[in-house]
Formats: C-alpha cells, sequence, structure tokens
C-alpha cells in the first residue's frame, strides 16, 4: 500500500468538505474493494475520507412501505433488520450472503453500489427494487445509477447517502457463488413492484449489472418460475471467464431467475 | 500402553501455543538492526535481461543497497540444484538447465527472481522496487507440457533440446505389449491430472544474518528439513560452509511439500546480509506465493490396462508427459519417477507394467512433491481406469478389484516395489459396509425423483511412506541418504528431551513423539520435550516429508530410548543389586520383576549424572542418539467411497457421504491420525472439485490469489466417516506406516468416480468445477 492520509468524516458536509479539498482522495465506505485494491498497489488515493461512522449514514428507517437503508449501514445490519424481513425478506437474505461475517460488518450498502463491482450482490437489489439513490446533492434512479462495469453516475465528489424504495409485493434473490471467491457468479433479483415486474442480473452481464425484459414480460403475464421456460437468456451480452464461460452463465441466469422467483413464493 | 502411551488420543501439546498465538514464526523473529527485503520478479514468462538500473531506487529514503544476480554470481554463489540424478533410457543424464537464485541473463517464469532490494522497512523497499528500470526482451513462452515437446515450440534451457528433461522407463516394455496384443479387452484412457497450488497457511519467509566477527550465518526460514537445507546451501551454493552456517525452521505453518525445497529467497537474503552487513528479512505474500512456491501434479497420461477373458488385469501401459516448470527442483525429477511409476501395480496382481515418462520444462513455476507427491498421479491413473474398465466391462467395480486384488505377501511388483503386509479387501468390506453401497440403487432412485443425479465411486489407493532405504535409494539416484536421528536425552531429575531430525510444521510431533517415550517409560507427558529445527541443536537429521516422521523418525527415537533403557538398566541392577536381565522399567520406575525392589525413574538418572556408584567402567550421563534406516518403504493402503449428488440445472455437485477406510499399521494417535486424514481429503477434494492452477498463453498466472485459485472450505466438504483396518508393518519397530497424505492421494479418483457415475459421461477432467459437470452431463444426454 503506499502512503495514504485517513480522515474520519463526522457528517455529510465534513465529508464532502474533505473530499473537495483533496483532489486524489476517495471515499471510503467499508473499503472492502478499495483497500484490497490498494494493499496490491493497484489504487493509490492520496486521502481516505471515511463515511462510516457518520451517524446520518447509518440505519435502516421504515415509513409505512416505504424503505430507506443509510449508505453506511453495514451488511449485517440489514440481514438482521427484523422490521425491513417483515417487508421485504429478499433484501435481507442478499445481505446476509454477501462475503463472510468479516465483510458483512465491514462492507456497506454503499459502498458496494458506489463500487458497482460486476459480481456485487446489492445492484442486483438496487436495480431489481427500482430504488431510488440519494446522494449528497440529488436523486438518481436505480436505472439511470449503474453504468457499466465499476461505473455509476456520481459526480466528481459526490456521494452516495442512502438508498430509497417502496417495499415490493414479492421479491426474491438468487446467486450462483463462484467457487474460489463466493462473490456472484450468476445472480438474479426479481420483484413485483408497484410499478411492475422488475428482473435484475448480477455477476453475468459483460456490462455489469443488467434488467431483463423477456423475464419481466414473462412475469408480468405469470408469476411464477415455469413462465421464465421459453423466454432465451442471450449469451453475447455475458462475461467469460476462468470460472464460467457465457454459455453457462446464460444457463445460471435463467436457473436463478427461476429459483429467485419460487423463493419470492 | 496407558492414557498418554501409544493409542492414547492425547490433546496435542503444541496446540496451547498456537491457538492462543503464541506460536514463534520466521515472520516472528526480529533482530537488532533488521532491514527487509523486497524482491523484484519478472513480469515475463520468459525474456532476456538487457540491463538493470538501480541507480534511482538506491537514492530512496531508506534503501540500504539494490543487489542483482551479476553481483551474485561474481561473489560466488552456485546454481540451485535438482538432487535426485534420473537417466534417459537411452542412458543419458537428465538435462538440468542452469537456476541461478537470481536470473542474470535469463528469466523463465513469471515471478523468476532478478534483483533484491534492502531498505529499512518492507514499505520503502517495495517503493525503491518500482524504480528500478529493468530492459527485458521478451521471448515467446509455453505453458503446456504437451505443447513444449511439439516441434518450434520456445526452447527454454540451451542444455534440454525440445524442451525434455529426460525420457525414462520402468517395467517391461515387450512383456507389457506382448499382453496387450493377446488380451481379451483392453481399456484406454487419456488422463489429466490437474496442477496444484499448495498454499501452505504461513507464506515462506527467511531472515538471513550475517556475523561478520565470526564469519557465520545464521537462516531463518520456512523449511520441512532445516539440516537439508544447510547440506545443500553449503554443498552446492557455496554460502559457508556446514559449521558457519545455522538453520533454524521455528514455528512452521504447513508445508505440503512445499517447504522441502531450498528457493533462491534463503541463498539471496544470507548473501545480501553479508554484502549490506545487516540482517535481512523477507516474507511473501500470498501472490508471491502463487507466484513462486513450487507446484504439483500437471501429468498427462496415456494408459491401456488389458484383461484377460476372466477379468484378471494382465498388463498396464502408461505414457506420461509431466510438467517439470522452469527449473528443476530440489527433488522434481524423482516425483514423476520413482515416487510415481513405482506404485503402478495399485493394490493389483498385475504381471506386465510399463511406465514411459517425459519430464519437460516449461514457461511456468517449478513443480516439485506436493502432498503425496507421484502417488497421487498414480493412483487416480490407475483408479480412474480400473473404473472405466469395470463400465466397460459391465462389471461391479468393487469386484472388478476384488478379483485383481494381490493376497499373499511380501509382494513383488514388476515395478521395484515390495509391498511387505496389507489386507485389501478389509478396507474395501469395511468401506462399503460404512457407506451402505448396496442401499445406493434405492437412495439414486430417490435423488432421481427430486431431480437431482446421484452417483457412487470408489478408489482403492495403496501409496509408499516411510521413504526410504538410502542404500536403495542411492542406487536410483537419491543424493542424500533417507535415514532419520534421534537423541533421547535424560536430565538429571529425569525429564526428557527428545532431539529429532524430524520436524512437525502441523503433524503433532511435539505430541506423538512425547507419546512414545511416556508409554514406555510410564513418565507424564509434560516431562518429555520434543526438540526439532535447528542445525546448532539437532544432530544432523534429513527432515519431514513423505509420511516418514512415524516410519522413520519414531523408530530412530525407539532405538535411540532402547539404549538409554539398557544403560539405565545395568546401572538399576547395580544400585538394586540385581540382574541386569531382571529389570523392568514401568510406571515411572525401574523395578527388578518379581520383586518389590524399585527405584524411581528420576533417581536412576540422577544416578548417571552424579556418578557416584556407577557399574564399574560406564560413562556417567543419560543420554543416547540413534541412526535409523528403514529397511523398506512402508505401504499404506485402503478404500475410499464417495457418493455425490448432482444438480443437474447448474452442475454443482453436493458430497453426500465420504468415506475413508485406511490401513496405517499400529496408530500412535487416533485423535492426530484422523485430522491428518480430514486434512488430507480436503486437499484431495480440493483438487477434484475446486482447485487448478492456470496460466494464460503468454505464460502469465490467471489464478495468483484466492480470488480465481478455489481453496476448499469447511462448507464444500461432508463429515468424514473414517474407519481404520490395521496390518502392523513388520519392517519397523512401531509397525507404523504413515498417514499424512493418503487422503490426498486416495480422494480425487473416487470423486471423480462418483461425479461420472452419476452423469453418465466418463469424459471428465479436475477439477470438475460446476460448469465442467454442466457440459459433460449435457454433452451426454
Amino acid at each position: 500500500m503506499y502512503a495514504t492520509s485517513y480522515h474520519r468524516a463526522s457528517s455529510v458536509e465534513d465529508a464532502v468538505r474533505l473530499r473537495a479539498r483533496n483532489e486524489e482522495g476517495r471515499y471510503l465506505s467499508g473499503g472492502m474493494t478499495l483497500i484490497s485494491t490498494m494493499k496490491q498497489r493497484l489504487a493509490a488515493p492520496s486521502d481516505l475520507i471515511d463515511l462510516r461512522h457518520i451517524p446520518a449514514l447509518r440505519g435502516i428507517s421504515i415509513d409505512g412501505r416505504k424503505v430507506t437503508i443509510g449508505a453506511a449501514t453495514p451488511h449485517a445490519d440489514v440481514a438482521a433488520s427484523r422490521e425491513l424481513r417483515a417487508l421485504c425478506p429478499a433484501i435481507c437474505e442478499l445481505a446476509g450472503h454477501i462475503g463472510d461475517p468479516h465483510v458483512r460488518h465491514m462492507g456497506t450498502i454503499g459502498g458496494s453500489i458506489a463500487n458497482n463491482d460486476p459480481a456485487a450482490d446489492y445492484p442486483a437489489a438496487v436495480l431489481g427494487l427500482g430504488a431510488t439513490v440519494a446522494t449528497d446533492r440529488r436523486s438518481i434512479a436505480a436505472d439511470a445509477f449503474f453504468t457499466g462495469l465499476f461505473e455509476i453516475a456520481l459526480e466528481e465528489g459526490e456521494m452516495v447517502t442512502a438508498v430509497t424504495f417502496e417495499a415490493p409485493e414479492k421479491a426474491g434473490y438468487a446467486k450462483f457463488n463462484n467457487p474460489a471467491s463466493r462473490f456472484a457468479m450468476t445472480g438474479v433479483f426479481v420483484a413485483k413492484t408497484a410499478s411492475g415486474v422488475r428482473v435484475a442480473v448480477t455477476g453475468a452481464g459483460s456490462d455489469g449489472v443488467f434488467r431483463h425484459a423477456g423475464f419481466e414480460q414473462a412475469l408480468a403475464s405469470n408469476w411464477s418460475a415455469d413462465a421464465l421456460n421459453g423466454v432465451s437468456v442471450d449469451a453475447s451480452r455475458l462475461l467469460s471467464d476462468l470460472h464460467a464461460n457465457a454459455e453457462y452463465r446464460a444457463n445460471l441466469v435463467k436457473v436463478m431467475a427461476k429459483r429467485a422467483v419460487a423463493a419470492a413464493g | 500402553m496407558g492414557v498418554e502411551g501409544i493409542g492414547a488420543r492425547v490433546t496435542r501439546k503444541e496446540d496451547k501455543r498456537f491457538l492462543t498465538g503464541k506460536g514463534r514464526y520466521t515472520d516472528d523473529m526480529i533482530v537488532p538492526g533488521m532491514k527487509y527485503a523486497y524482491f523484484i520478479r519478472s513480469p515475463h514468462a520468459h525474456a532476456t535481461i538487457r540491463s538493470i538500473d538501480a541507480s534511482a531506487a538506491k537514492a530512496m529514503p531508506g534503501v540500504i543497497d539494490v543487489l542483482d544476480g551479476k553481483q551474485l554470481q561474481a561473489d560466488g554463489i552456485g546454481n540451485l540444484i535438482c538432487g535426485w540424478m534420473i537417466h534417459s533410457k537411452d542412458g543419458s543424464p537428465m538435462k538440468m538447465g542452469a537456476w541461478r537464485p537470481l536470473a542474470a541473463e535469463t528469466v523463465r517464469y513469471v515471478g523468476d527472481a532478478v534483483a533484491i532490494v534492502v531498505a529499512d522497512s518492507a514499505g520503502e523497499a517495495r517503493d525503491a522496487a518500482e524504480a528500478v528500470v529493468i530492459d527485458y526482451e521478451q521471448l515467446p513462452a509455453v505453458t503446456e507440457a504437451v505443447a513444449a515437446l511439439a516441434a518450434g515450440a520456445p526452447q527454454i534451457h540451451p542444455e534440454a533440446t525440445d524442451n525434455l528433461i529426460f525420457d525414462w522407463q520402468l517395467g517391461d516394455p515387450e512383456a507389457t505389449d506382448r499382453a496387450i496384443a493377446s488380451a481379451a479387452h483392453v481399456t484406454e484412457i487419456e488422463i489429466h491430472n490437474n496442477r496444484l497450488s499448495p498454499n501452505p497457511m504461513e507464506p515462506r519467509a527467511t531472515l538471513g544474518i550475517y556475523d561478520s566477527a565470526e564469519d557465520h550465518y545464521t537462516c531463518y526460514t520456512t523449511s520441512q528439513n532445516p539440516h537439508v537445507a544447510r547440506l545443500v546451501m553449503s554443498a552446492f551454493y557455496n554460502v559457508a560452509p556446514e559449521n558457519k552456517l545455522r538453520v533454524i525452521a521455528p514455528d512452521v505453518g504447513g508445508g505440503f511439500g512445499s517447504k522441502i525445497y531450498i528457493y533462491p529467497e534463503e541463498i539471496v537474503c544470507l548473501w545480501a546480509s553479508k554484502k549490506t552487513g545487516v540482517p535481512v528479512k523477507w516474507t511473501s505474500d500470498r501472490t508471491e506465493a502463487f507466484l513462486t512456491d513450487a507446484h504439483g501434479r500437471d501429468h498427462v497420461s496415456k494408459v491401456k490396462m488389458a484383461f484377460d477373458a476372466d477379468n484378471r488385469i494382465t498388463a498396464l501401459k502408461v505414457d506420461t508427459i509431466a510438467n517439470l516448470g522452469a527449473y528443476m527442483s530440489l527433488f522434481s525429477s524423482a516425483v514423476p519417477t520413482y515416487l510415481y511409476a513405482t506404485l503402478l501395480s495399485g493394490q493389483y496382481a498385475i504381471p506386465a507394467i510399463h511406465a514411459n515418462v517425459r519430464t519437460v520444462y516449461t514457461n511456468t513455476v517449478p513443480v516439485d512433491a506436493y502432498r503425496g507427491a507421484g502417488r497421487p498421479e498414480a493412483t487416480y491413473l490407475l483408479e480412474r481406469t480400473i473404473e472405466t474398465a469395470a463400465r466397460e466391462l459391465g462389471v461391479s467395480p468393487a469386484e472388478l478389484r476384488r478379483k485383481n486384488f494381490i493376497r499373499t505377501f511380501p509382494y513383488q511388483t514388476p515395478v521395484i516395489m515390495n509391498y511387505d503386509a496389507g489386507d485389501y479387501e478389509a478396507s474395501l468390506n469395511a468401506a462399503m459396509q460404512a457407506a451402505d453401497w448396496s442401499g445406493f440403487a434405492a437412495r439414486k432412485a430417490q435423488s432421481e425423483a427430486k431431480g437431482k443425479k446421484r452417483g457412487i465411486g470408489m478408489s482403492c489407493y495403496i501409496e509408499a511412506c516411510g521413504i526410504a532405504p538410502s542404500a536403495a535409494v542411492g542406487s536410483l539416484g537419491a543424493g542424500v541418504g533417507l535415514w532419520e536421528s534421534a537423541e533421547v536425552r535424560v536430565n538429571a531429575v529425569g525429564t526428557i528431551e527428545v532431539l529429532t531430525g524430524s520436524h512437525s510444521h502441523g503433524q503433532g510431533h511435539e505430541t506423538t513423539f512425547a507419546q512414545i517415550i511416556a508409554g514406555r517409560l510410564g513418565v507424564p507427558i509434560e516431562s518429555v520435550n520434543i526438540v526439532h529445527g535447528d542445525t546448532d541443536k539437532v544432530q544432523m537429521g534429513m527432515g519431514t516429508y513423505g509420511s516418514r516422521s512415524g516410519a522413520v523418525g519414531m523408530s530412530a527415537v525407539v532405538k535411540a530410548l532402547d539404549k538409554v533403557e539398557a544403560k539405565a538398566k545395568k546401572i538399576a541392577a547395580h544400585l538394586m543389586e540385581a540382574d541386569e536381565q531382571d529389570i523392568v522399567i514401568e510406571n515411572g520406575e525401574v523395578k527388578v520383576a518379581g520383586t518389590d525392589k524399585a527405584l524411581p525413574w528420576f533417581q536412576v538418572a540422577l544416578a548417571a549424572y552424579t556418578a557416584h556408584n556407577l557399574p564399574a567402567g560406564m560413562e556417567p550421563g543419560l543420554k543416547e542418539t540413534a541412526f535409523y534406516d528403514p529397511a523398506n518403504f512402508t505401504f499404506p493402503a485402503g478404500c475410499y467411497i464417495a457418493e455425490v449428488e448432482i444438480d443437474p440445472e447448474t452442475g454443482e455437485t453436493d458430497i453426500v457421504q465420504f468415506v475413508a477406510a485406511d490401513d496405517f499399521g499400529n496408530i500412535i494417535n487416533p485423535m492426530i491420525v484422523e485430522g491428518q486424514v480430514h486434512g488430507g481429503l480436503a486437499q484431495g477434494i480440493g483438487q477434484a472439485l475446486l482447485e487448478n492452477v492456470q496460466y494464460d498463453e503468454s505464460g502469465q498466472l490467471l489464478t495468483a490469489s484466492f480470488m480465481d485459485y478455489a481453496m476448499p472450505r469447511a462448507d464444500d466438504l461432508p463429515s468424514f466417516k473414517l474407519s481404520h483396518q490395521n496390518t502392523p508393518c513388520p519392517n519397523n519397530p512401531l509397525g507404523i506406516k504413515g498417514c499424512g497424505e493418503a487422503g490426498a492421494i486416495g480422494s480425487p479418483p473416487a470423486l471423480i468416480n462418483a461425479i461420472t457415475d452419476a452423469i453418465g459421461n466418463n469424459s471428465l477432467t479436475m477439477p470438475a468445477t460446476p460448469m465442467k459437470v454442466w457440459q459433460a452431463l449435457h454433452a451426454a444426454h
């Protein structure tokens, strides 16, 4: 790791100010990817501005069916929230299977979606739920937030403050682990929301998380795993790597989608 | 016997320190003035070094010096060697290319060490390394052994034409070919044994300390055999004469073979310590371990197994190509030859066997012994082949094996080994019973009812442990003898130190070796300390590998203990005015049999040291040394059964049961033996389902971290069902065989046999990842 200066931000304003002062600085919200990358000397931020200790960014609030998860809320808190589980168990299940216990107590939802690893779990939930990403300056719809591999719609210095969504009527998540890293080799989040059925796929797309229109249409007319039988998955848009080629991933996308529907009930 | 003697489940004495973080590993060693090394490694798989410019790096903060291979050569430091000479079948010696501790002209794999930066901190050393400018001219590279032999392949060493190191054979080619020609059935199969990275929990590390006042070197290192390291560094690398070099291997966190060898880093840090005048420490990180620790396996073989009309095996013919990587590591030549082809008879009476082995250079990490070393390759080949034959012949795989078992001992195989004892059917029966083999069909039907594919597979392995009779291995090309030493040192108060040339790096020697003493003398196990791993403390020894510490190391302890007891009896007889023949030692007392005369053990020890009243002419003291040279290998054997359930939608394999029935001979500590079997099974299952070293075409290592190299985790493994059969080894005093490698040797074929049984497609290579199983399943249907 190259030398870096660590700052523990006390508020959102403090964080934005620190970030503005340090052109080569980075926000840190768990560091589950950033710290490893720095240890390998593949990233060299001059300053790290830690968001995990900003009280306003932590916690889950529920207002009717509207759910707000603070950006610095660790996965373990999401997994353990009884109130959230009563409204949307799928996101609790998803959070409870990210990484290992260490990761779940350090990693945060804001850190995960701001990094937008193509194999991360949370992007599938945020996109699948049609959530809104709140930042220090605006709100961004999930459909506009994820723009490519490790790419998101944030401006320089902008930070995620919360993720908000309406609890879906039904939702489910199924993932197939990469045997080595245990990241999602394919993960599919399905949700029946007020604005329609949404299906988001992570771990498989060559441009990162994506929605599957064919699955959404099929499930909109018939919410059942069998409804997906005749729908094809285009392998040409999928990743090929050491562990899974695009053809196998295309199979997994369909199998996991069906299992997600079954899990959603 | 006794609660702490042979056969007792004594909890491990060493675990308190390991489990409370008090272990002392090489990286824990801090000495005054110590500095840190960073090795600059080749980013290319094959290149010539045009120039190295370290001027900017030397001026950076904290940097003591930057040293390169030309300086190393100028100081007369020698090349790394392979210590086992193999001759090709045309009589020519193996073609050993030069392996310089720091490459001076050519780099041959990604990770080949080129230069070293010594600095005040590890971070400053690494910073400065980035400022060293090395101009490489890239050369074409080859990573696969078969491709390296092909015409037009890049040439890696000038000494080895067509990258061929040796073309060796064992057995009778004519008799084998004749038997195949007249066979009723011949099974042919191509077998791939995947390349593995050992991944001990503790990465390699070394601390080189040069003392200019004494012209003496101390080397702390993560070694399985510190005396061998000292010998090789003295005799071949010109680091220092043995009396001026102390090698200490303190607590070592796993080795699995990878810490047998002497690597460039030990040599370079010792040399750099003299060069810079400061102690120099290096600790590998995990990616460096993937890039530089000797890999294992990597064989491609063509096999023919011939049967007569009664399904008896009449011949086995094997043609193997083994990838040895960019350089010949210390024991690399022995692994695919005398540790492999000699086990190709397995548990079966096969009248004619012929094995041809070609070893090949490639632009990859050197390949050497890894848990099992040759025997897993032989077992996988044989047990996949016989399973395939059973399917082709339409007979039960268990019955085909049973029909061909060796049943009389000693048994001379056509491939050197002389099996001393065994009862293969006992293990087969025990395993089949434990697995409820006969109930499989019903379980398969249940799986099918829920849309799953179920399969069952077995593997009957044999291996050779306790390497080995020195004269025998010497005649086969070994550069060393493979005996072991022990000193049993009784203190004046009766407590005991055992100095052993074996080295414990996870095996639990501090417990099991102490059990031998505690059991024999009837003294508390706490009164026995095991000393190992320091060439200044312990007499010459050969170290730990090949499951030899029990069969060879403990036998040396027994021999030394025999001498100690004999002397103690003489002293006791003198003190109690009894006949020496009537003296017995038990329960911590030295007694006159059949009387109430007895002396506490400590009193005899004290008498030996006060020397006030010893038999006439007897030397004072109570301390004896023994060197034990085994009469033969030992031959653990057993039967493993795997039962799997496959999810046809994803290709995922669930191991629903795994049964291991092992014959290790007598067992010192069943708990530790079970732990060894569990660990071996985890590694074997890792090889079968998960682990695979992969390079890209340019020679870049794609699996250089745990993000891409799949290590088995606890939840990948079932709860194992173990049992032990016991035919004591007749050739060593304890009747023990060795248990460290069996799990890794026997399990891969059992699993692949089970998976291929489930999916109905025999074309499946390890690791059987979900994708490969899914592909094979869909290819079959």
